[in-house]
Order: structure tokens, then C-alpha cells, then sequence
């Protein structure tokens, strides 16, 4: 087994416990966001996608680059936005209601009537 | 140089790390994801320089990255809160997709006979990032109401689902040990399509997110194989992390439906004649409906009320309906709070996000365990949209599909207020006893314009 290989299984090895390590007092509320995070993270494999799409010079290498790259960048920008927007909701929970007119700045178009700043 | 690039990797990993750590608790998820975000950033910056660009190269990543990015982001910013999780799989599906194609472009460029090192992980690769591309378009599709909800099952499923994973075996075989041509790795690929697809049908819409965190970490592993074939640590790692964090987070999920996940996954698999049988002898019995007025009254003269959303209230985008609802309420002193199921709405968490969206005070919102010893000095359970989560043959009828099931014990409460649009079963498609129980009045209609009609009657009383 080349030196190479065992560095590689060894990093992966130790990923695996720091993977399950990291999460495992994970609140219920959380599981989505969470779900949607590590979504965002394994759209890493757009570093893949860059690697073999550079080099492409034939007709199959160009497709397969431009579509791997596609995929992974919609990955990659959808997982992190998406997953901002679903935390951005949690934001100001622990002081309440009062926090209300400050959420408005977001520009969610489905403001309360009651929490429109106060006139 | 490549020394540079692995200490970025290696911050990038950090980055990975500390971002999960963040993610997983209340006060510093949002910051975790940007974290996570930055160390993304990083890994692909650090790519760059070691790379010999062709031109062709170059313009096919920038028409990648620019149709990718808008594809993504506007999806992102458009998708409304209820339809999250159908976009969580979509995401998660291009990924698995896009880790599928590295290894495809990596074997064609191997030769016929590349080393056992780089083209074990390229097939691994092949078929599960494959079978989590399919699958998530499946799970997409039923959770968009694209296709039905329902488990689809056929006589020899199980036959037909063992035979594509032996064919898929014996030309992964092929292509490790025989020749490693376009043919053998193309057929590959195409089956674990079908395998992908095969997996999901017979697992219903309620299921839907175990599913989607299950595919996740499998695209998680597809892309710490690719890891291993283009020698990457940062691939390695990130993939590696997601492959394990979301293997635990799909345990963590199908422990809070309080079902193991081979239940999940197969459970289709032989009980859907069995669950169906026993509802034909339930039709015909009465159930009681109230006006806004009966129910406004009801509710206004009510020392404490427990709200139990469920999806229904999402879809109606009824939550700041609901908060308007307990304004009014409290205003006249009745005690408010919401019950949480941990699988409200779609997703774990999902119904937390939704009512987060609409200000409600987080103190409100009680989570199962917290909430459940007080329904009985509860006067009104108010249920919204929910269904499953508070139908008692979870508890007290071991044929039904949900059984075991941990449910709120909305029917403890003095008096059970059920909004509904209709008598339809809910999502797992089983009827509920709790719709005919005395203490029950229903009242059908949008769940947003009941509860409007709900607040003013609850000001005139």
C-alpha cells in the first residue's frame, strides 16, 4: 500500500469519528438546517468537477465537465443560501417578539401586520 | 506550492469542521454555515493554481459555474418555506449527480486497466452517487406532489430491486477486474439510475425526509471516493464528515418517528394490505362539526389552549394566522402555547422554522416531551393542519403503519378543536379515530381563512 493511500485512509478514518462526533447533540429543531448544511458541504465535489473539467479538450471530456461543474455549483451556492435562509429565521428567538421589527429589514414579503415598525 | 494548498485544505477541513459544530446548536447555526461557506471558499481557491486550464477548459467552468450559481441561488431565494425539503433533495441530488460524472470523466481518462486504488472508489462512486442522484429526484417529485405520495409497491418488487443490485455487482466486477470500457462503467451508471428510483418508490411521502438525510450522507461518501480517485483530501474529508454526520442525523430522525430505519426503508415491503383492511369498517360513523362562532367562544372562555400545526397550516401559509389567533387570545389572558412534533410539517425542525418565520415567541413553542403532560389540564388542543402526529392508532393499533409512532396526546385535552380541509387521511393515508372522537368538533375549510374567521369570532365573543 503506497504511503499516499494510507495518509488518504487515515484522514478518512478519523473524519468518520470527527463526522459523528461533531452532531451527535444535535436539538430536533435543528435536524433540517443541519441536513440542509452538510448538504451545502459535500457540494465540495465542484472541486472534483473543476479538476477534471480544466484539462477538457474532447468532445466527451467538455460535456461531462460542463454538466458535472453545473451540478456541483448548484449544489454548492443552493446547499449554503437555502440553509442561510432557513437559520436567517431563527435569528432574535431568544429575546422575542420584540425582535419583530427588525426581521422586516430582510425583505421577506410576508411581513405581519403586527410587527411592521411601529407607527 | 502544493505545500500551500494543503495547509488551505487542511483550514478549509477546520473551517468544515467548526461550521458543523455550529450548525448543530441554536445560537450558532447561522454562523456555522457561513464558516462552512468560507472554508468552501477556500478549498476552491486553493484548487485553482496546480491546474492546467485548456481553453475549452476554462469557458466550460465559467458557463458551469455562472448557470450553476443561478440556478442555485434563485431557487434558493424563490423557494418558499414549505417546499424547503423538496429543495434540500434536489440539491443533494445534483451533488450526488455531479460526484457520479467525476468518476465517469476519471475512468475514461484511466485506460482499460487502471490501478485497483483509483478505480474501486471511482465505482463506488459511479453507483452511489448515482442511486442519490435518482433518489432525490423521486423523493423531489413526491414531496412536489409531482407523482403520489403513497408508497408504490408491486407484486416481486423485492425480486426485481435484488436482481438490479446482483447486475450491478457483476458489472462493477467487470469493470474492476475485466476491462474498465465505456460500456461496462455506462451500464453501471444507468442501473444504479434504476436502482435509485427502484429504492424510493416504495417508500411513502411522510418518509420522505429520512430518505433525503439518508441520500445526503450517501452523496457525502460518493464524494470522499472521488476523494480517493483524484487523490484530494479536501474532498476526502468534507465528504467523509457529511457522509458520517448524516448517517447519524438519519438515525436521529427516524429515532424521533420512533421507527428504526430498515422500518423506514422497507417497511412498505408486505404491510400495505394489512393496513388497509381494517378502515372498511369505519365508514359511516358521525363526526361533529362547529361553527366559528360555537368554536370562537370555545375557545376565548378557554383557560389554556394548545396549538398543534402540522403541515396543513404551512401549506394554507396559515402560521401568521395562527400567531394572530394567540394574540388575540392571550390579550383576553388565555395561556398559548404550541405543541411541536418533532416531525411536524416535513422535516424535523421544519415546523420550528415556519413559526419562526412568523415572530412567534420562541418560548411558545414546546417540544413533544416538554408538552405532552399537559394536555390533559389543556381545555382546548387546537389542531392545525395536523393529522398523523396526533392520531392515537399510533399508540393502540399495531396493524396501522404509523404504529409506535411517539404522538402528542392532543386527545387528553377537555376539548379537541380539528381544522381540516377536507376528511381526507393524511399523509401516511390512514384514517384517524381522533376526527370521531365526542370530545372532537371539527371545523373543515383553508386553514388560513378558518383561522381568520377564528380570530374574529374570538374578538366578538
Amino acid at each position: 500500500m503506497s504511503n499516499e493511500l494510507l495518509n488518504e485512509l487515515t484522514f478518512f478514518v478519523l473524519s468518520i469519528f470527527v463526522g459523528i462526533e461533531v452532531i451527535s447533540k444535535v436539538p430536533t429543531i435543528l435536524h433540517t438546517p443541519l441536513m440542509s448544511g452538510t448538504n451545502a458541504i459535500h457540494g465540495i465535489i465542484l472541486v472534483g468537477a473543476i479538476v477534471i473539467a480544466a484539462g477538457a479538450s474532447s468532445p466527451v471530456n467538455i460535456v461531462l465537465g460542463l454538466v458535472a461543474v453545473t451540478l456541483a455549483t448548484t449544489n454548492v451556492v443552493g446547499g449554503f443560501v437555502v440553509t442561510d435562509r432557513m437559520l436567517e429565521m431563527f435569528k432574535g428567538r431568544n429575546a422575542g417578539r420584540a425582535q419583530g421589527a427588525q426581521n422586516q429589514v430582510q425583505g421577506q414579503p410576508a411581513p405581519t401586520k403586527e410587527s411592521t415598525p411601529t407607527k | 506550492m502544493t505545500t500551500l494548498i494543503e495547509i488551505a485544505y487542511l483550514v478549509a477541513a477546520v473551517c468544515f469542521i467548526l461550521g458543523l459544530k455550529q450548525l448543530s446548536s441554536p445560537k450558532g447555526a447561522r454562523n456555522g454555515n457561513f464558516i462552512a461557506a468560507v472554508g468552501m471558499v477556500i478549498a476552491l481557491v486553493a484548487t485553482l493554481p496546480l491546474l492546467r486550464f485548456t481553453t475549452a477548459g476554462v469557458i466550460i467552468i465559467a458557463i458551469g459555474v455562472i448557470i450553476g450559481a443561478a440556478i442555485g441561488s434563485i431557487g434558493a431565494r424563490m423557494v418558499k418555506m414549505t417546499a424547503i425539503p423538496q429543495m434540500v433533495a434536489l440539491f443533494n441530488g445534483v451533488g450526488g449527480g455531479a460526484a457520479a460524472l467525476v468518476a465517469v470523466a476519471e475512468l475514461l481518462s484511466f485506460g482499460q486497466h487502471p490501478a485497483f486504488a483509483v478505480a474501486f472508489p471511482s465505482v463506488f462512486s459511479i453507483v452511489i452517487g448515482s442511486v442519490s442522484f435518482a433518489g432525490s429526484m423521486v423523493a423531489f417529485a413526491k414531496l412536489q406532489e409531482l407523482m403520489t405520495g403513497t408508497p408504490i409497491t408491486y407484486p416481486g418488487q423485492q425480486i426485481v430491486n435484488g436482481i438490479l443490485a446482483a447486475a450491478i455487482l457483476g458489472f462493477a466486477i467487470a469493470v474492476l477486474a475485466v476491462a474498465s470500457i465505456p460500456f461496462s462503467f455506462i451500464s453501471l451508471m444507468i442501473l444504479a439510475l434504476v436502482l435509485g428510483v427502484a429504492f424510493v418508490l416504495p417508500i411513502g411521502g411522510a418518509d420522505m425526509p429520512v430518505v433525503i438525510s439518508l441520500l445526503n450522507a450517501f452523496t457525502g461518501l460518493a464524494v470522499a471516493a472521488s476523494g480517493f480517485t483524484l487523490n484530494n483530501f479536501a474532498l476526502i474529508v468534507a465528504g467523509t464528515l457529511v457522509g458520517a454526520s448524516g448517517s447519524l442525523l438519519t438515525k436521529l430522525m427516524s429515532d424521533a418517528m420512533g421507527r428504526s430505519l430498515g422500518n423506514v426503508l422497507f417497511g412498505a415491503f408486505g404491510q400495505t394490505r394489512a393496513a388497509s383492511a381494517p378502515a372498511a369498517g369505519k365508514e359511516g360513523r358521525s363526526v361533529r362539526s362547529g361553527t366559528a362562532e360555537d368554536i370562537g367562544t370555545l375557545l376565548a372562555y378557554s383557560q389554556r389552549v394548545i396549538i398543534v400545526p402540522g403541515y396543513g397550516l404551512a401549506v394554507a401559509q396559515a402560521q401568521h394566522a395562527a400567531r394572530e389567533l394567540a394574540d388575540v387570545l392571550e390579550k383576553r389572558g388565555v395561556e398559548v402555547t404550541y405543541a411541536i412534533h418533532p416531525v411536524a410539517g416535513r422535516m424535523p425542525g421544519h415546523m420550528n422554522v415556519l413559526l419562526a418565520e412568523a415572530n412567534v415567541p420562541y418560548e411558545q413553542l414546546k417540544e413533544m416531551d416538554e408538552v405532552n403532560d399537559e394536555f390533559k389540564n389543556a381545555d382546548v388542543a387546537l389542531i392545525v393542519g395536523a393529522n398523523d402526529v396526533v392520531n392515537p392508532s399510533a399508540r393502540n393499533a399495531p396493524g396501522s403503519p404509523i404504529y409506535g409512532m411517539p404522538i402528542l396526546n392532543a386527545d387528553q385535552a377537555k376539548n379537541i378543536v380539528f381544522m381540516k380541509r377536507s376528511m381526507r387521511p393524511g399523509f401516511a393515508g390512514i384514517d384517524n379515530d381522533l376526527m370521531y372522537d365526542p370530545k372532537t368538533l371539527m371545523f373543515f375549510g383553508d386553514a388560513k381563512d378558518s383561522l381568520t374567521k377564528l380570530v374574529a369570532a374570538v374578538k366578538a365573543a
